[in-house]
């Protein structure tokens, strides 16, 4: 305790002697190299974007309730900086598709997402807006990304608050450059993909293998995770 | 709601007005109905407003319907009320299909739609749900004021509550039907 009330009185003593511009030399370059962060101006800008994205104000159905029980203070939107909700979507720089979106609703929501300046992000929320839902008829959009592009699809019917924050948690990763790649790798889940038991409801021997190879390969490193992402797609294509 | 020789009356007193335009009287689905001739509505719902003792003054719901392997295969319903006495009286008018049987199957340069009179002359409030019959069955109200699409977009074609509209929507593949469409992500 006693020494780091020392350090501390030493590091204001500094900073004051800084500011009355008496350090010189190598005290001024040592103190500068302490306190700078090297970074690029994108992952600045990201950063920045992910933490304030401002949603905008904007209900289709009923999720449209539990997107508004996210603002409240019990779920609270406001801890990762997306409370301010914005009337106008010159303003807005993300768009929650709270609902069924009908065929008379989809041109103004494609004419508010228009308006919205760029970048922009879109959640779909809950199975409605994601795939039509319930509503396979000749009412309602069968999925909204028929006519925009989406970002994250939250399921649900309706999604729970801490589903969208989820889902918007996720969408703050993809707007800070890191989409969440390769999770089948890091959750040791390679072979469970759709293709891979479509037809005898277990895992094919090639499917098993290419698990096998994957945890040879080693699957804890993160960047190795997210660098084979990428490669995943073209390795795990059915032939 | 009249009992059964009530009803009768009524339809007595519409006859003598108009022979022909009741067509039969019914209780459906504990309702006192009367099938009134396509051609006679406006008559039947101009007495039964209109005359002392009935007072049928409140049109409380007008709505198509279509029963399709029936013939006549359109129906118009409509609900009155009298107010005074909390009776219900349920006026139903069979349309049939002038579409059918000509075998031309929709593809005709002009739709053959069932015909009706409008109403709204005698229930204002008839407008909006007449409308509405004609924006999902393509029911034609002759001498609507404004007769256009209510709910649908207005650019909209067909008829979508009609019971030969295609559901729409897409198959959704679920994990159990998923052998039926194999290779779907193809």
């Amino acid at each position: 305790m006693e020494v780091e009330r020392e350090s501390l009185r030493a590091r204001q003593l500094r900073a004051r002697d800084l500011l009355r511009g008496d350090l010189e030399g190598r005290d001024l370059e040592e103190y500068v190299e302490e306190r700078l962060l090297t970074t690029t101006l994108e992952n600045v800008l990201n950063w920045g974007r992910a933490n304030a994205l401002f949603p905008m104000t904007f209900g289709l159905a009923c999720c449209a309730i539990e997107m508004m029980s996210m603002v409240t203070s019990r779920y609270d939107i406001a801890r990762f900086g997306a409370e301010a909700f914005r009337a106008s979507p010159r303003q807005a720089d993300m768009m929650i598709l709270s609902g069924r979106v009908s065929i008379k609703m989809a041109p103004v929501v494609r004419r508010v997402y228009d308006q919205m300046l760029e970048p922009k992000w879109v959640i779909a929320m809950g199975a409605c807006s994601s795939s039509g839902g319930m509503f396979s008829n000749y009412a309602v959009v069968q999925g909204a990304d028929k006519f925009m592009p989406v970002d994250i699809h939250v399921p649900g019917c309706p999604p729970r608050p801490e589903a969208l924050l989820h889902g918007f948690n996720k969408l703050q990763r993809l707007v800070r450059g890191q989409p969440d790649l390769g999770w089948r790798q890091r959750y040791n889940a390679v072979g469970t993909e759709e293709w891979a038991r479509f037809d005898t409801g277990e895992p094919t021997p090639e499917a098993i293998e290419r698990a096998a190879l994957a945890v040879r390969r080693g699957s804890s490193a993160d960047a190795r995770a997210r660098d084979s992402a990428t490669r995943e797609k073209s390795e795990e294509e059915p032939v | 709601m009249p009992d059964a020789p009530g009803l009768e009356l009524i339809a007595q007193g519409i006859e003598e007005g108009r022979p022909g335009t009741v067509v039969e009287t019914a209780f459906e689905h504990g309702l006192a109905t009367l099938i009134v001739h396509p051609d006679g509505v406006l008559h039947a719902l101009r007495w039964l407003r209109d005359t002392d003792d009935q007072g049928y003054r409140f049109l409380s719901s007008l709505h198509a319907a279509d029963y399709l392997p029936a013939t006549p295969r359109f129906a118009v319903h409509y609900e009155l009320l009298c107010r005074e006495r909390v009776e219900r009286l349920h006026v139903k008018a069979l349309l049939e299909d002038p579409a059918a049987g000509d075998g031309s199957n929709g593809e005709t340069a002009v739709e053959k739609l069932p015909e009706l009179d409008s109403c709204v002359a005698l229930y204002p409030t008839a407008e909006f749900q007449e409308r509405e019959a004609y924006d999902f069955f393509g029911i034609v109200f002759r001498g609507h004021p404004d007769l256009r699409r209510i709910l649908m977009p207005e650019d909209y074609v067909g008829w979508p509550q009609r019971r030969d509209f295609p559901i729409g929507g897409e198959p959704v593949l679920f994990t159990h039907n998923e052998i039926e469409a194999p290779r779907w992500f193809e």
